[in-house]
């Protein structure tokens, strides 16, 4: 098993390396620092113009080649990501916005993914009555609504009900805001501040993993082993959890492992709309900027969550599958 | 699946191809049995209908407002609806109920043509891959693995904000869509013709000296259409949603033109102050996904054999 592990391990590796060495050629021929700088009135001296930009390895009169070559330098030997065309280091700005995204993300998508499966392993077994339709569409609704329109009808109705009750209970810019000195206030405020973005989360999380759910365990509930663990005798609660929704968690846990991953770039329109300066926010803004090293920047690190959700589920797979433990 | 499909609902009848004109016996033709599928499904069937509603409503746009998307009202800059502009109009003077149809019309397009292209795409190379094996193989396994781990939002975005901007060039954005958009469709495709590749009837048509990618299209495929069709239809929603998404943070589609993504970009940022700015676009791009869902989860339901949701065959 440790071999399998190692062995997919490596291969994850050394698709990365090229997956990233691919975005940076993309990035570098796409992107345009020095257009920043033309912009700027009265125009500035092409010759420092070119030398801020060689300084920062983003000037197009390099070969390719060698921005390539200059740029994985810096990362092999002194993990140096590169700078922004007019800011600092990537490095430290990545470091910060992790923990953002990561104090955005983690409520809601434990939460809409233990929701979700509960609640997608409770319709199965109500097929076709009012309570599965009525779970089906509901989350069927929540997954054909683009997410920033979730999160902008979810950003109304807090304003009425804030303007109803008189009392400013739904915070949505930012993380932090105005608080009082009572003890415990900057925690309220934080909590205050997540509310909107983590109801958000949750919902989609839970119509995703509610529709997977309910449709794995329609299919280990019309299997052999659980009309036969019915047959000999064990009561309809019994065999429905330790035969159908055991079997049937082993798939979805693959699915969650994957999710860890996307999580981050896909709370990019969260982080947008409720002004959070997490990952996704800098992705988007790095692209608009013609960042070419925070670009390339956040491409590997959501490449980085993609190997080790893809890990995850390989040792979730290795232990749970005999077949693949054994072999 | 393949042969399995061909199911016949007569519990008096025995599984064999069924001759269009059934005669006396209540046996009924595959496409038949699907439309008869289908049609229990009210949800889907409401949901073609509004599609259908849709399409006509994004041909006939120029016709139903006599503004059209790119006109300027110089006498209602951002004012609410009104009998003059019945959905509004936008900071610009523009009417809102044409930019919406205009939308609409880019969304559909957008989606349709995305679907077709990642869900042929996946078609291909998943079975060629699967029918030569060897290096093909490995090397469009590998492209595959390549393409989900980088993510395709950010590349997309890089493209298209250093593609020039023309009249055309949301036709980058679609080709761009389809390009990151095949790869787990091809995974299934691959597995499903691993398996029909050694039926029978593939065997023979190899045997009697077909080449392959007649074999591939004339055999292999049509045994796996259900399959297709399913995953077009729900890469046509996975589509516009995509599209929105670009759009709204103005990497999709540029303005003069406009799309659903686009509009619902302007008024998400002022949707508290001027609402009709976003309303009109929301409800669209929502009711469209929505209807394109549910014909999918229709079809699926129509087309699987296993699927018990068809009720029980009279």
């Amino acid at each position: 098993m440790g071999s399998y592990i190692a062995r997919r391990l490596l291969n994850y590796v050394v698709l990365l390396f090229i997956a990233v060495s691919l975005s940076y050629f993309l990035a570098a021929t796409q992107l345009h620092p020095r257009q920043l700088y033309q912009l700027i009135n009265p125009p500035l001296d092409p010759v420092s113009v070119e030398s801020n930009l060689r300084s920062r390895n983003l000037s197009d009169q390099v070969p390719l080649l060698e921005r390539y070559a200059a740029w994985l330098k810096g990362i092999v030997l002194h993990w140096d990501w590169g700078q922004a065309p007019k800011g600092g280091e990537v490095v430290g700005e990545v470091g910060r916005r992790i923990g953002v995204s990561i104090r955005l993300i983690t409520l809601g998508s434990l939460l809409g993914t233990l929701v979700g499966v509960l609640l997608g392993a409770w319709t199965a077994t109500r097929q076709y009555k009012p309570s599965d339709r009525a779970s089906t569409a509901g989350s069927l609704f929540i997954l054909s609504v683009p997410a920033f329109v979730i999160a902008s009808a979810l950003q109304v109705l807090a304003t009425k009900l804030n303007n109803a009750t008189g009392v400013r209970m739904f915070e949505f810019v930012g993380e932090t805001g105005d608080h009082g000195s009572y003890p415990g206030a900057a925690l309220a405020d934080r909590v205050q501040h997540l509310l909107l973005p983590t109801i958000a989360l949750t919902l989609i999380n839970l119509a995703f993993f509610s529709r997977i759910q309910r449709n794995l365990m329609l299919d280990a509930l019309g299997s052999d082993f659980v009309r036969t663990a019915r047959a000999k005798g064990l009561r309809r609660s019994r065999a429905v959890m330790k035969h159908a929704l055991r079997t049937s968690l082993i798939p979805t846990g693959t699915y969650f492992a994957f999710s860890i991953a996307t999580l981050f770039t896909g709370a990019t329109f969260m982080e947008i709309m409720f002004s959070f300066h997490g990952m996704g926010e800098y992705g988007v803004s790095t692209i608009t900027g013609q960042d070419v090293n925070g670009t390339v920047a956040v491409v590997a690190f959501s490449g980085a969550c993609v190997l080790v959700g893809a890990v995850l589920s390989d040792i979730a797979v290795a232990i749970l599958d005999p077949r693949v433990r054994l072999s | 699946m393949g042969q399995n499909l061909l199911e016949v609902a007569d519990e008096s009848t025995t599984a064999q191809p069924v001759t269009p004109q059934g005669g006396e016996s209540k046996r009924i033709s595959r496409s038949q049995l699907i439309l008869r599928r289908f049609l229990r499904n009210k949800s889907a069937v409401v949901g073609l209908v509004l599609i259908i509603v849709f399409v006509v409503l994004a041909l006939a746009g120029p016709y139903l407002s006599h503004w059209s998307y790119d006109q300027v009202d110089r006498y209602a800059y951002l004012k609410p609806p009104s009998n003059r502009h019945p959905l509004g109009s936008t900071q610009s003077g523009r009417d809102m109920m044409a930019l919406t149809l205009r939308g609409l019309r880019k969304s559909l397009l957008i989606g349709f043509l995305v679907a077709i292209l990642s869900t042929g795409t996946a078609a291909i190379i998943g079975s060629f891959a699967a029918y030569f094996g060897g290096w093909f193989e490995r090397v469009a396994l590998w492209v595959i693995d390549l393409l989900l781990v980088v993510p395709s939002f950010l590349l997309i975005a890089v493209l298209t904000t250093g593609a020039s901007k023309g009249p055309n060039s949301w036709l980058l954005l679609v080709v761009l869509l389809a390009a990151f958009g095949w790869m787990l469709s091809a995974r299934v495709v691959r597995s499903l013709t691993l398996s029909i590749k050694e039926r029978e009837y593939v065997q023979a048509a190899r045997f009697m000296g077909l080449g392959a990618p007649t074999t591939i299209v004339r055999h292999i495929l049509p045994n796996i259409s259900s399959l297709l069709i399913i995953d077009a239809t729900l890469n046509v929603s996975s589509a516009i949603l995509a599209e929105t998404g670009l759009s709204f943070f103005g990497f999709g589609v540029q303005p003069p033109d406009t799309s659903l993504g686009t509009l619902l970009g302007e008024g998400a940022r002022q949707v508290n102050s001027f609402p009709w700015l976003f309303v009109s676009p929301a409800v669209a791009v929502v009711a469209l996904v929505l209807c394109v869902n549910a014909v999918g989860d229709g079809l699926r339901d129509a087309l699987d054999p296993n699927s018990a949701s068809g009720g029980t065959a009279r």
